[in-house]
């Protein structure tokens, strides 16, 4: 009797209690379905990145790190069912994946007190942190993006744009419209015309958008796409021989696998990135040496260096290290997620740290505050090099027109605000 | 001329170029519906088997390299050679065969009889094991996909057109891949309607297509009409796959090319080889011209829904479609 009140006692106190001696980290991915081609090396190198830290340091702060894989399809009801599915398990933070999920998690998340970090993408207003208290979008997001695109575009004409006309192929989705705003508003600053071509999903077909291009050549293209869209549209600027150095695609348009079905004739698009390309990196010895030599890759191992993985692995990094700030501020390793949020409010990324993390300028430098969960807004233009088969980084890191920017983020957060009863403050 | 009636003329004959491949799409969709009247909404997934297995082939590929290497702790990838595009085509020109066997085997002949909505919920449940196959099989990376298919806009037509436009205008664009899969379409067209016109096998495909009961009467296999039929819809769906597959690369979003053959088959009948390839073309030059020019004013992004509300106005008139049969049910 005696041993199984003990036993009882002992599955209560599991069940309960969500101090075990783990971080629990959910990797919602994509591995099947239409876009799977993207989403498996980002989840590659997400889970990759904590498998290392696993292996090689014991986990973060000696707490081990639980991963929990959660298929999503790119699908956002499926995003919402793995959320729901996965919070009872004391996960710290989300990483969607999807602008679409994102949405859905937005209101979700805050009410439940988790965390949600969307690298480069989801809702571009959540950079105000003291309206959207438990989101964060950095270190770039898409309003950033357009504004970056449209500083190279500065750089190349001199500075002056007043007579030139820039066209956007874009998803006909919430995610393709997203910069539509920012590049209207820079167009009154600059005195470009701005040509909108919306693209229906899933893009396979591009014919009437890139006739029209062919009819009235745009200065320069800009792209906001994602998966078969992307590949489409570098064939089609190929067919009409639509210089490639003019053409510019968001971060989501900027894989080894949107330009390589184009071949050698791909050579020379742009793709803007906030993170470094390839794998020469010290850390990347470590990676072969921890996970992938010792067979422990969360996929088939083949996507080391790649963009989406370098990516995936940079969200892991930057989770990481607000767990560590986190740990560091709460003086414990068993961190809450309200201790996580505010390890991510005050995470720095320094040059210093990554050389330390073996990943020396691997991106922008940024700091997160509470009013200000976006960074600061830096990213690069990329070039394909079809010959070496590789992006690589052809501009510094560039800051937004935070001068634009900044009253449109103000705007739109504090209309969502205003529609949801959120008191902004930081307190 | 004046330039703005040249560029309309150019969207139309896009419009027609492109209405051909959404035409190749349907065709597959039509043969199975004629002989069995089962809606195969695995169609769009045969396409992208097929490609799949095709790149495969040539690339020499090991099939289910991931999972063998898994449970038996191997680094099998590629078998040390790469096949030709001829034998890959012919090899999965074979696979497709072996698949619309095992198809027959292990679902449509345990459904014999059963009410047409149930065999399409059988293709349904098809579609997505078949996808999770080629997944399994061949891995979910984009793959280039070439066979020799010349590509880009006709330099000698963008030249010899030139003339007709002022300064501003650069000649007709016309893409070559969408020549060749006009040819390929009225060669598939002109063969099919030979073969089920002209030989035993499709003397017998109509019968079964007319009357199921009278034809299995006669001594008509249906087993055997079913086998034959699936692996000429195989077939078709390879070409399909090859033509969007050389476009944008073979990878998992080519199973959607389906959606853009049902406006297709509302428009042209689910029972008619030629209403398939006068839809597409109607479909084609429909919804680019419509884009061209009124879509701008609308905000673009037209092509998707105006499809369908073409067909469905000809729906309107001709429940059948253009060139369906009429179905008279006397009580």
């Amino acid at each position: 009797m005696k041993l199984r009140l003990a036993t009882l006692a002992l599955g209560a106190v599991l069940a309960a209690g969500p101090a075990l001696a783990e971080l629990v980290i959910p990797d919602l991915s994509y591995r099947t379905g239409p876009y799977a081609a993207n989403g498996i090396p980002f989840s590659d190198g997400y889970q990759d990145y904590f498998t290392l830290l696993n292996e090689r340091d014991g986990g973060i702060g000696g707490e081990r790190i639980r991963l929990i894989e959660c298929e999503t399809g790119y699908n956002t009801e499926q995003g919402v069912e793995c959320y729901e599915s996965t919070k009872g398990e004391g996960t710290l933070v989300y990483e969607p994946l999807s602008t679409g999920i994102t949405y859905q998690l937005i209101p979700k998340a805050s009410a439940d007190g988790i965390p949600v970090h969307t690298l480069g993408y989801g809702r571009t207003s959540a950079k105000n942190g003291a309206v959207f208290r438990w989101i964060f979008n950095y270190p770039a997001n898409y309003w950033d993006g357009a504004s970056v695109a449209i500083k190279h575009i500065l750089d190349q004409e001199g500075g002056d744009l007043s007579d030139k006309t820039i066209a956007l192929v874009y998803h006909n989705s919430a995610y393709g419209k997203e910069p539509i705003r920012t590049l209207e508003e820079l167009a009154k600053k600059h005195g470009y015309s701005l040509t909108l071509l919306p693209v229906d999903h899933p893009g396979q077909e591009q014919k009437s958008q890139w006739l029209q291009i062919r009819r009235e050549r745009p200065d320069y293209v800009i792209m906001w796409g994602w998966g078969v869209m992307n590949q489409v549209a570098i064939q089609e600027a190929v067919n009409i021989r639509y210089p490639m150095d003019h053409f510019i695609g968001i971060w989501w348009s900027g894989s080894e696998n949107d330009v390589k079905p184009a071949g050698a004739a791909a050579d020379g698009y742009k793709a803007l990135t906030f993170h470094n390309l390839g794998d020469d990196y010290p850390l990347y010895d470590d990676m072969r040496k921890y996970v992938l030599d010792a067979g422990k890759v969360a996929g088939a191992g083949d996507n080391l260096g790649t963009a989406l993985y370098n990516r995936g692995m940079y969200a892991a990094m930057l989770a990481a290290e607000a767990i560590k700030t986190a740990q560091d501020m709460a003086g414990t390793s068993q961190i809450t997620r309200a201790q996580l949020r505010d390890g991510m409010e005050n995470l720095e990324i320094t040059e210093e740290k990554m050389a330390a993390l073996g990943l020396p300028n691997f991106g922008p430098e940024f700091k997160v505050t509470c009013e200000n969960h976006g960074g600061n807004g830096f990213a690069a233009v990329s070039q394909w090099d079809a010959a070496a088969g590789e992006f690589k980084l052809i501009t510094d890191y560039m800051q937004s027109d935070q001068e634009v920017l900044a009253p449109l983020i103000e705007e739109d957060s504090m209309a969502y605000a205003k529609q949801n009863g959120i008191e902004p403050g930081c307190n | 001329m004046p330039d703005q009636f040249l560029y309309a003329i150019e969207v139309m004959i896009n419009g027609l170029m492109t209405g051909v491949l959404y035409s190749l799409v349907a065709l597959g969709f039509v043969l199975i519906f004629k002989a069995s009247g089962v809606f195969n909404y695995a169609q769009g997934v045969l396409a992208l088997f097929a490609a799949l297995t095709l790149v495969g082939l040539q690339r020499g590929q090991v099939p289910f390299a991931h999972l063998i290497n898994a449970v038996f702790g191997t680094e099998v990838d590629h078998f040390p050679w790469t096949l030709p595009s001829l034998i890959a085509i012919i090899l999965t020109i074979g696979v497709m065969i072996l698949l619309a066997v095992l198809v027959e085997r292990l679902v449509l002949k345990h459904l014999v009889n059963q009410e047409p909505i149930i065999l399409f919920m059988a293709t349904i449940g098809l579609a997505y094991f078949l996808e999770g196959l080629g997944d399994i099989m061949w891995g979910s990376d984009i793959k280039m996909l070439d066979v020799g298919l010349p590509q880009g806009a006709s330099r000698w037509v963008e030249s010899n057109t030139k003339w007709l436009g002022g300064e501003g205008f650069y000649g007709f664009f016309i893409d070559k891949l969408d020549m060749v899969a006009t040819l390929v379409a009225a060669i598939l067209v002109i063969s099919l309607t030979l073969f089920s016109q002209y030989s035993k096998q499709g003397r017998a495909l109509r019968a079964v297509a007319d009357d199921h009961q009278a034809a299995l009467s006669v001594g008509i296999s249906l087993r055997f009409i079913w086998v034959l039929v699936w692996s000429i819809a195989g077939f078709v769906a390879l070409v399909a796959g090859i033509m969007w597959g050389t476009k944008s690369g073979v990878q998992f979003s080519l199973s959607l090319i389906a959606l853009k053959a049902l406006p297709v088959l509302m428009l042209g009948g689910f029972t008619s080889i030629p209403g398939a390839i006068v839809g597409g073309l109607i479909i084609g030059v429909g919804e680019k011209l419509f884009e061209f020019t009124i879509g701008g004013m609308i905000g673009g992004a037209t092509e998707n829904w105006f499809a369908y509300v073409l067909a469905l106005l000809f729906l309107v008139f001709r429940p059948q479609g253009l060139f369906g049969e009429k179905i008279i049910e006397r009580v």
